[in-house]
């Protein structure tokens, strides 16, 4: 069901945006270089497993809450917006996917 | 008091009227006076006067109300009052606006009340403690007004979102234990027209009259669907 994915999903997006964030502050005020930072990044699987996690997350959660957006703004229904949704999540996967490769690999 | 009313169809338009007033004076009484004393060709709907019909609601200074126990004193801000139809549902003429659409969809939420039992079986025994009816007694006085339906922004949205009232009799049938087909009912709700649309604005449980809540309902109908189709029901 569509509720329960995104029910489940923001509450993963919940944890993921503050553990992000948190890390982002941490690693500014230590006055880590970008140099650094994709030092400590690549090869270190466990990061890498919380970026696709957010990735996935964010590629479940965003189709779900703008389909409704699109119904109740828009009037949108039928085919052409289940297209249109399926092209947003493939865009969304792959680019997501494709920073998190650059940062990792 | 100025009292501009909404005269003609959904293409119509506000028209004043002098209204005298009175101590203790509600809303009901100010149209009833432009009706027989100064517009007899005014439409307007009620019937019982006390608050129990649910057919005098409409749209009070932009907030809809049961218009018979709303007193002037308390809406009428700078002796103004305007009245119109109740909105998200079409007008007929003047404040009479169409409810089939609204009742149609009590109908589409499964708010029959569908019972298992003979006239030969024995009465069910329901504790009066019971927490399925202290939930059935919070949502089970609604009188049918629209004010509800007339207030939700996802009705405005999605015309084929079921509405808090719908929503709130089908939560009170899936509360209740006679009822026989709570499985039915709960696919009937779930989804975009049903229970899943609701943003929790909670307009409907603001402006209720009998002070239900149908968000609260309609949160139960979400947790009783869940733990179904994680049973693998629906």
């Amino acid at each position: 069901m569509l509720w329960i994915a995104q029910r489940a999903s923001a509450a993963a997006l919940g944890v993921c945006v503050v553990v992000h964030l948190a890390v982002v502050m941490y690693a500014v005020q230590g006055g880590l270089s970008a140099a650094e930072i994709l030092g400590r990044t690549r090869g270190n699987a466990a990061w890498f497993a919380f970026y696709s996690f957010f990735v996935l997350a964010v590629t479940v959660h965003t189709p779900i809450g703008l389909r409704a957006i699109l119904i109740e703004w828009l009037g949108w229904r039928g085919p052409s917006r289940t297209g249109f949704l399926v092209i947003v999540t493939a865009l969304l996967a792959s680019m997501g996917m494709r920073a998190v490769l650059a940062v990792f690999s | 008091m100025k009292v501009s009313i909404w005269k003609g169809g959904a293409q119509g338009s506000f028209r004043e009227f002098d209204v005298p007033r009175h101590p203790s004076q509600t809303v009901l009484d100010v149209v009833t006076y432009v009706q027989r004393a100064l517009d007899p060709t005014l439409a307007y709907r009620y019937a019982c006067r006390v608050g129990m019909c649910g057919s005098c609601a409409m749209t009070v200074n932009g907030v809809p109300r049961w218009t018979c126990r709303t007193h002037v004193d308390k809406v009428a801000a700078k002796d103004r009052l305007e009245i119109g139809p109740l909105r998200n549902l079409p007008v007929i003429r003047d404040l009479v606006t169409d409810m089939g659409e609204f009742f149609d969809k009590w109908a589409r939420a499964r708010g029959q009340f569908t019972g298992g039992r003979t006239k030969r079986d024995g009465f069910a025994a329901i504790a009066p403690s019971s927490e399925e009816r202290a939930q059935i007694d919070a949502g089970i006085e609604c009188i049918g007004c629209a004010v509800c339906y007339s207030s939700c922004d996802v009705v405005t949205w999605n015309p084929d979102y079921l509405g808090p009232a719908a929503l709130n009799r089908a939560w009170t049938l899936v509360r209740d234990q006679r009822d026989q087909k709570t499985v039915e009912r709960l696919r009937a709700v779930a989804g975009d027209a049903g229970v899943h649309s609701c943003h929790t604005h909670m307009s409907c449980t603001e402006r209720c009259p009998k002070n239900i809540s149908p968000t609260a309902g309609i949160a139960g109908l979400k947790r009783a669907i869940l733990k179904s189709a994680l049973k693998g029901e629906l």
